[in-house]
């Protein structure tokens, strides 16, 4: 049984005055113990709404959230607000984009990594000040004991990733969502946090959605990859079917835009044409359909349904490679 | 060799200027730009020299600011108020009593009145602040409709309102007074930066680690949110330096004069003016120059804390 089941996600803004906007549009997957899931697009795909929106983290006014999220059985959308912060930190954590500014300046990185300890632990501060050493050692922070008694400003851009790391799994959480953790950081210190984030995750049986723009990262750690775009899935598969044969235009188009070491050197990158902004809604269409080299007419007339071809999902008329499947995948 | 220790001593300086900037707190970098700031450094010694008269007024004045001069040293020539004489530097007042030591005891009673009605109106401003702030909703449309309200009407309109519905007045109800006209300007500035805390990446980061509402608030959201407020506090110590003043100014101070009180003294100078101007100068430069010293505190401190100006 899957641990995290997410059945047709939606959510919607709407303003008053405005046109409701769906940022997430019936989005499904599910997540094992201890699988790795990747969440791929470009900016404004739906991956950090969808994130929030597991955690139960979106405005409460002015969000429209619909679907389930059932968490071991249990549909997380309908918890109460007190209820759902008992799961948060202790069954569900999250690792933010900007380390920077996702820890409080004012407290020591200590207090942060025990408040969760004591929270959900119930640990007295002594030993809460003990395991969060630990932790911070084992997130491998050294000095551990001195670091604690220090304030974020005094710890590098890795450190406080490894501390905000250290605090999403003071808990032994059953599934972390990790929504692009290592872009705010230097190349060589990406390498780092996202091995440090794999060994964690492999060692305490923890499953991953790990939520990215960058292919590099997926191909690094994730089983299975879900490829976004305007709020819904366009392809999914494993991890190797995706990187050999990815079937759908957008898919081809961001590992095509990849600039690769044995290109010959003058070679211009390949990028996708147009931009987020051009995306028609998908009542009418293909959101992709401006941008899309392979695009017929029938993108532009009607809506692609998700078809299943073996292991991999395609919302496509006219894939890459081979026609379109044509057995469709009723909505889960 | 020459060149080998100039190209040390230079990244000797490098070092040092880089080991002075990183890893300095907020606190302390203010510090170090404050210290050589003339501005704070003028303001802080007109403070500073105010609180040291104020601690040391009942030893220094040289006569009780309550009793009368003997009729020998008052001259008929001059309306019953005494002229500069050998121990009364400034003379005395309409009553015979010594200017002197009255405007010395007077700063006791001007700091006393602003700093308890700035902690009061800071402390109601920080309790609606961090209702409106940390609850949201109809919560803080509530809280901020009543602010509205008393923001809209005059502060010292409203001082002298508040002060006029006690039934008998007396220092206490200055302060009282001064301070409810503070509290709405607290509690819309801490409500502005509580609710930027709310939507800031480090709450999101709190709560999605299930950190509950109470220590959100108290521990996440407010010490960040303070910065703003603690400058304000230090501004509204001149406000309410000059409100009390004109409080008693306007005959709504202590009926009682036998404490001395600057404003009520620049009241009671009123009608002789024009014959003994320098019953009202005293005070009303004591005033002047104690609200400028946290003025210009307020303002440097100001400054001092501004991200944006930090180098």
């Amino acid at each position: 049984m899957a641990l995290l089941e997410v059945r047709d996600l939606s959510v919607v803004f709407q303003r008053k005055g405005e046109e409701p906007f769906a940022a997430v549009d019936g989005i499904s997957f599910d997540v094992s113990p201890g699988q790795m899931v990747g969440l791929v697009g470009e900016s404004g795909c739906g991956k950090s709404v969808t994130s929030l929106a597991i955690m139960g983290l979106l405005p409460q006014r002015g969000v429209r959230v619909e679907g389930t999220v059932e968490f071991e059985g249990k549909d997380l959308l309908r918890l109460s607000d007190r209820e759902l912060a008992d799961r948060r930190g202790r069954d569900l954590g999250m690792v933010f984009q900007d380390p920077l500014s996702s820890v409080n300046p004012v407290i020591p990185i200590g207090v942060q990594v025990s408040e969760v300890l004591e929270r959900h632990e119930g640990l007295r501060r002594r030993e809460a000040a003990l395991r969060s050493a630990e932790l911070l050692d084992r997130v491998g922070i050294p000095d551990p004991s001195r670091r604690l008694k220090e304030y974020p400003h005094q710890l590098s851009g890795g450190m406080r990733q490894r501390a905000l790391i250290a605090m999403a799994l003071a808990c032994k959480p059953r599934l972390l969502i990790a929504d692009e953790p290592t872009t705010a950081l230097d190349v060589t210190i990406q390498a780092q946090i996202l091995s440090l984030l794999s060994e964690l995750v492999r060692d305490t049986g923890t499953a991953l959605i790990m939520i990215t723009h960058d292919l590099g990262v997926v191909a690094g750690m994730c089983d299975e990859v879900n490829v976004l775009y305007g709020g819904r899935i366009v392809e999914r598969a494993g991890r190797h079917e995706l990187f050999a044969e990815p079937r759908h235009p957008y898919t081809a188009g961001l590992l095509a835009s990849i600039p690769r070491l044995d290109a010959p050197r003058g070679d211009r990158l390949t990028p996708i044409r147009g931009s987020v902004a051009d995306n028609i809604p998908w009542a009418g269409g293909c959101a992709f359909a401006p941008r899309c080299p392979n695009a017929v007419d029938a993108c532009v007339e009607r809506s692609p349904e998700m078809t299943r071809d073996g292991e991999r999902l395609l919302r496509c008329h006219n894939p890459v490679g081979r026609p379109a499947p044509s057995e469709e995948v009723p909505v889960q | 060799m020459a060149i080998g220790t100039s190209r040390k001593e230079r990244i000797d300086s490098l070092a040092e200027s880089s080991a002075s900037e990183t890893g300095v707190s907020l606190a302390a970098s203010a510090w170090r730009r404050l210290r050589r700031n003339p501005v704070f450094l003028v303001g802080a010694s007109i403070i500073g020299l105010f609180v040291l008269l104020a601690l040391l007024a009942p030893v220094l004045a040289p006569h009780d600011p309550g009793v009368r001069m003997l009729a020998d040293q008052v001259s008929r020539a001059t309306n019953s108020i005494p002229p500069a004489q050998e121990g009364h530097p400034f003379g005395g007042d309409q009553h015979g009593r010594d200017l002197f030591s009255r405007v010395l005891l007077g700063s006791q009673q001007t700091l006393l009145v602003a700093v308890l009605a700035t902690v009061i109106g800071l402390g109601g401003g920080l309790t609606l602040g961090t209702l409106a702030g940390a609850f949201g909703g109809w919560v803080d449309s509530l809280v901020m409709r009543i602010v509205d309200v008393m923001l809209s009407v005059p502060s010292l309109l409203l001082a002298v309102s508040i002060g006029a519905l006690f039934s008998s007045q007396t220092q206490f109800t200055v302060i009282l007074a001064v301070a409810i006209v503070q509290i709405p300007v607290f509690a819309r500035l801490l409500r502005g930066t509580m609710l930027a805390q709310r939507e800031s990446d480090h709450v999101l980061a709190a709560r999605s680690l299930g950190v509950r509402q109470r220590s959100i608030v108290f521990r996440h959201m407010l010490p960040n949110a303070l910065g703003p407020v603690i400058v304000q506090s230090t501004l509204v110590l001149a406000v309410a330096i000059i409100d009390a003043a004109a409080l008693s100014f306007l005959g709504l101070g202590a009926a009682d004069d036998s404490v001395p009180e600057w404003g009520q003294m620049l009241g009671n100078a009123q009608n002789v003016i024009d014959s003994h101007p320098h019953l009202a100068f005293w005070p009303a430069a004591c005033i002047i120059v104690v609200a400028l010293g946290f003025t210009l505190v307020g303002e440097s401190l100001r400054d001092a804390l501004d991200p944006k100006r930090r180098r």
